[in-house]
């Protein structure tokens, strides 16, 4: 079987950039352009451009249905703002994380995980109350008409590109190529706007640890505006970022990875993530998640820092006094901190930051210990 | 590009430049490329003896942890400890100052390919 992996707005662009491709998700991706050291150093240093078209997005017009899905209270959310949030299964498992989005004209855009952006939309739309009278037309979701849905819910991912800009330099660089006022877009907010002349949601959010903006636009558009960021960025020592460098960033930012760090086999408190839990309002998943809290914790995700150079990577066991009491979910280098680091699951009573661990590499248990995430916190703006 | 003539390569990715009874070995232009950035070598000891084709060592890149094999037997008569801080130069001197070890008493492994036929090799991996 021959499966084809899907290609953004943006493919022809990284060919011709000279980019590794991936496939991720399903899709095909730039890995790294020129090195994933160079492209990590750019975003923490100046600004990284990435491709981020294969995020899926939905839109969940019906706000009853938006608050039975997410794990968040968005009543509290205005218009203009985003939240991170989970989507929890009946068990308590998370089956995605995802950003919401308070549109202006009501209901919410939710941002999703690529690989489980038509997983998610399907089940959300099982989840929707059955539309009342006249009945609803479904559309082919890989027909002509990539939107699907109709109803409450449709699945738009496939006619919007996103594009990240994150670093130091890239409120700046974004701020030039626009009329409206940047400063007032705080993080976790956005505006629609125009960026470049291309109509945009121009989003103050990343998964890289530094400022910056997500800006989504018309598959259309996408390729102008990539061309303008990096024409424009060059004073500011923009480089192009792949997937490579998108993965060492939000590690040492402790941001988790689906699919890595979490599955729908963890519960949020598992995950260190039960600050998104929103348990005086009701969601799918709340009873099994309080359940879990009650029957208490068997393992925790902690951050270690390696105690010599060996590089812990995603299934290494995770080691205490000779025997196996975890494993490694994300590992790399830190070159912002120069020495490795990973997210690990072990038991709660081994979660304490300082508790000497191994990390079982090639056969021998390299030292490590648990600290605090997140491992990278960006200098204050002045 | 440097010259790579005097060099025998194996189809894991390896060069050996042999001088008389001793050998430099490193890993080619394209194994580096398809690693990438190289964050961490583990290396044999001095003295210890290595058949062709045995495994050497480790090379860690950010993406992946891969195999080392030596081209060629021998004793390990020295091992890069520049490499130890500067695990770049891999990537960014692969035939220079990139280099990982050093043999003597070197065995000859008639196996090794030369410059056209490893190009030719890598061609064709690519294409499949």
């Amino acid at each position: 079987m021959v499966v084809t992996a899907e290609r953004t707005p943006l493919y022809d662009e990284h060919i011709r950039l000279g980019a590794q491709m991936t496939n991720f998700g399903g899709w095909v991706m730039p890995l790294q352009y020129s090195s994933i050291r160079e492209e990590h150093r750019a975003v923490r240093e100046a600004v990284g451009l990435f491709d981020l078209s294969h995020m899926g997005e939905l839109r969940v017009k019906d706000e009853g249905l938006a608050q039975q899905v997410v794990t968040r209270d968005l009543a509290q959310l205005r218009p203009g703002r985003v939240q991170y949030a989970l989507l929890c299964n009946e068990q308590g498992g998370i089956i995605d994380d995802v950003l919401v989005y308070a549109v202006a004209d009501g209901g919410y855009l939710l941002v999703v995980n690529a690989g489980n952006q038509d997983g998610d939309f399907d089940w959300i739309q099982a989840h929707a109350p059955s539309p009342s009278g006249g009945g609803q037309i479904s559309e082919p979701r890989y027909g002509k008409a990539s939107v699907s849905g109709g109803g409450s819910v449709l699945n738009v991912g496939r006619e919007w590109a996103l594009i990240g800009v994150q670093g130091p330099r890239a409120a700046g660089l974004v701020q030039r190529l626009t009329t409206s006022e940047l400063g007032g877009v705080k993080y976790y907010a956005f505006i629609e706007g125009s960026v470049a002349g291309v109509t945009c949601v121009i989003s103050r959010t990343g998964y890289t640890g530094e400022d910056g903006f997500e800006l989504f636009c018309a598959n259309a558009d996408a390729a102008k505006l990539w061309r303008t960021l990096l024409e424009e960025g060059r004073s500011d020592s923009i480089r192009p970022a792949g997937l490579g460098a998108r993965d060492t960033l939000r590690l040492e930012a402790g941001m988790r990875l689906y699919g890595n760090d979490m599955d729908s086999t963890t519960n949020p408190f598992e995950a260190g993530l039960d600050w998104t839990l929103s348990l005086d309002k009701d969601f799918i998943g709340r009873d099994a998640v309080l359940r879990a809290r009650e029957r208490g914790l068997e393992r925790r995700l902690v951050g270690l820092k390696m105690l010599d150079r060996s590089i812990p990577r995603h299934g290494y066991p995770v080691l205490h006094d000779g025997r196996r009491v975890g494993a490694v979910t994300s590992g790399n280098v830190s070159f912002t901190l120069g020495h490795n680091i990973a997210m690990a699951y072990v038991p709660p009573q081994l979660a304490a930051p300082g508790t000497p661990l191994g990390v079982e590499v090639r056969g021998t248990a390299a030292p490590a210990e648990v600290v605090p995430m997140p491992f990278y916190k960006r200098p204050h703006p002045k | 590009m440097p010259d790579l003539s005097g060099l025998r390569f194996a189809e894991t990715h390896e060069w050996v430049a042999k001088d008389g009874e001793t050998a430099t070995v490193g890993i080619t232009e394209y194994a580096q490329s398809q690693l990438g950035d190289v964050i961490y070598l583990e290396l044999p000891t001095v003295g210890q003896q290595l058949e062709a084709g045995a495994r050497l060592g480790v090379i860690e890149s950010v993406k992946a942890a891969s195999d080392l094999y030596s081209p060629v037997g021998g004793e390990v008569s020295e091992v890069n400890q520049d490499l130890k801080d500067h695990p770049e130069y891999v990537n960014q001197d692969p035939y220079g100052k990139g280099w990982v070890i050093k043999l003597r008493a070197v065995k000859d492994n008639p196996k090794l390919l030369d410059q056209k036929g490893y190009d030719e090799f890598v061609q064709g991996q690519s294409h499949s």
